[in-house]
């Protein structure tokens, strides 16, 4: 793993059918993200989205069609990979300091080499004097901090991330995506960013990768022209209110959303 | 603290009015001794030899160990087999499932035909009745891994072993702790039970010896160190626990949030 390098991903013709249940999850998925791009998977519950990020992390395998990080095929998961679950996935038994030493313990690296990395990390989302603490001593949003904190201490070259604030409060979930666009911003990873958030999706994004119902597939991408950094407010400008109109379009088109009943 | 202070208090209290109320009723209603002796002749019979009740106790105990330590480390390597290996799932859980409900003290006079008189057999059954507690509840704590953290082992690329050091025990801990806590009060019936069936040490012979001489404040006396040796192995137990998983539930204490 190169330091500072991020990741460059390639998606081509991806079908995924889980056999065992009989559900076709992705249909046709081809798709490209450039090293150091945030890109926003948007799609209603059950659309198959969070299929394709476990396959591009090498968690399930597809039944056709091929997935490439930085050129290489995914046959597992590929080196430098961090993720960030809805549920945080911290270990209980671990406090703050020791959840962000796993990706190195995994890897039998050095501890202390990373300890510099981990203090920067906490520091940034206002965690530092919460290192002894243990995960069950922390609010939900501070413990997705330390979920984020822990998936960027290895510096990885590519970090997905499954519904991340799905969980939280509306308000800690505005904070957090304020955050995780500094750190971004500050970062420069490749970003692949699963959302049923209309509002994240777009604050967030590059482009927005909008999904049909299942079986999944790319209804359309949107290119997000919006300066950064982006500020909360820009969520009510006519630009902004321009894109959420245009995916809402779409979800109406899909028969997601509907005025009567 | 002050809090766990009250309880101590209160339990020991409810002991001895317990005590007072055995020593009044016996003496009012003119219980004969060989029924039921009323604790003063208990206690004067145990400290009449105290050394040689805590000689047998110190066997008792040994055996009891013995027995536990054995049920632990063959117990979580059974469970990590049956969690790691789809077959032996699939064979030897459902057994182990199956011979636990098999009455175990049933078979403690085969363990003296095949190991003898000595403290062998005796640990052989206190094993065999604390084992089945720590396999089945170690199994339960070995699988209670949430799934997205397997899946997050997995991407870290951890191997099987890492995974399961890392993620599996330490996430089975209070599980297994919950099973000791079971497996340690089993050992002690174990360790009883195999005196009984042949011995010449330990409380259960005490007991067994003067039962045969209908000496029932010395088979009360010889109850009182077993009660006494059980609740203090239950409490070492529950020390150890305290020790291993200050992250559990129970030990929760909140900061302020930033």
């Amino acid at each position: 793993m190169t330091a500072g390098s991020a990741a460059g991903i390639e998606v081509r013709a991806l079908r995924k059918r889980f056999a065992d249940v009989g559900v076709t999850a992705l249909e046709e998925i081809s798709m490209s993200i450039a090293p150091g791009e945030f890109v926003s998977v948007l799609g209603p519950s059950g659309c198959g989205k969070s299929t394709l990020l476990r396959c591009i992390a090498g968690l399930e395998m597809p039944s056709s069609g091929s997935i490439r990080v930085n050129g290489a095929e995914v046959s597992g998961p590929p080196e430098g990979l961090g993720m960030v679950f809805q549920r945080d996935a911290l270990l209980d038994w671990r406090n703050v300091a020791d959840n962000l030493m796993l990706p190195i313990d995994f890897r039998r690296g050095d501890r202390a080499m990373a300890r510099a990395r981990a203090a920067s990390l906490l520091a940034m989302t206002g965690l530092q004097g919460f290192e002894s603490a243990y995960p069950a001593q922390l609010s939900g949003g501070m413990r997705q901090r330390v979920a984020i904190c822990r998936a960027l201490v290895d510096d990885p070259v590519l970090l997905l991330m499954d519904e991340p604030f799905g969980a939280l409060d509306a308000l800690t979930r505005d904070q957090m995506n304020v955050e995780l666009q500094r750190m971004w911003l500050a970062e420069h990873k490749t970003v692949m960013f699963v959302t049923h958030s209309i509002t994240e999706a777009i604050f967030l994004g590059d482009r927005v990768v909008v999904f049909t119902p299942r079986p999944g597939r790319i209804a359309e991408v949107i290119e997000v022209g919006l300066p950064r950094p982006r500020r909360l407010a820009v969520r009510s400008s006519e630009t902004f209110n321009a894109y959420a109109s245009r995916i809402r379009t779409l979800f109406e088109g899909m028969g997601l959303l509907k005025e009567e009943a | 603290m002050g809090r766990s202070w009250h309880g101590g208090a209160m339990a020991a209290g409810v002991l001895v009015a317990a005590f007072a109320a055995w020593e009044i009723g016996v003496r009012a209603f003119r219980v004969k001794p060989i029924v039921l002796p009323p604790p003063s002749a208990v206690f004067a019979e145990f400290f009449s030899a105290p050394g040689w009740y805590l000689g047998h106790a110190w066997y008792t105990l040994l055996v009891t160990l013995a027995g536990f330590a054995l049920a632990v480390v063959l117990g979580v390597a059974l469970a990590v087999l049956i969690v790691e290996s789809r077959l032996m799932e699939k064979s030897v859980y459902a057994l182990i499932i199956g011979l636990n409900s098999v009455p175990k003290v049933a078979v403690a006079p085969l363990f003296v035909i095949w190991l003898g008189t000595d403290a062998e057999p005796k640990i052989a059954i206190a094993f065999l009745i604390a084992v089945f507690a720590i396999v089945i509840d170690a199994v339960l704590g070995l699988k209670s891994v949430p799934p997205d953290i397997l899946d997050l082992a997995r991407a870290l690329r951890g191997g099987r072993l890492a995974t399961l050091w890392r993620i599996r025990f330490p996430c089975a801990l209070p599980s297994l702790f919950a099973g000791m806590k079971v497996a340690i009060s089993l050992a002690l019936v174990g360790a009883i039970v195999g005196e009984f069936v042949s011995s010449q040490r330990g409380l259960g012979y005490v007991i067994l010896a003067a039962q045969g001489n209908f000496d029932t404040a010395r088979v009360f006396a010889a109850i009182l160190v077993l009660a006494v040796m059980g609740v203090a192995l239950f409490w070492l137990i529950a020390w150890l626990e305290r020790l291993a998983i200050p992250w559990h539930a129970s030990q929760k204490v909140h900061l302020p949030t930033p």
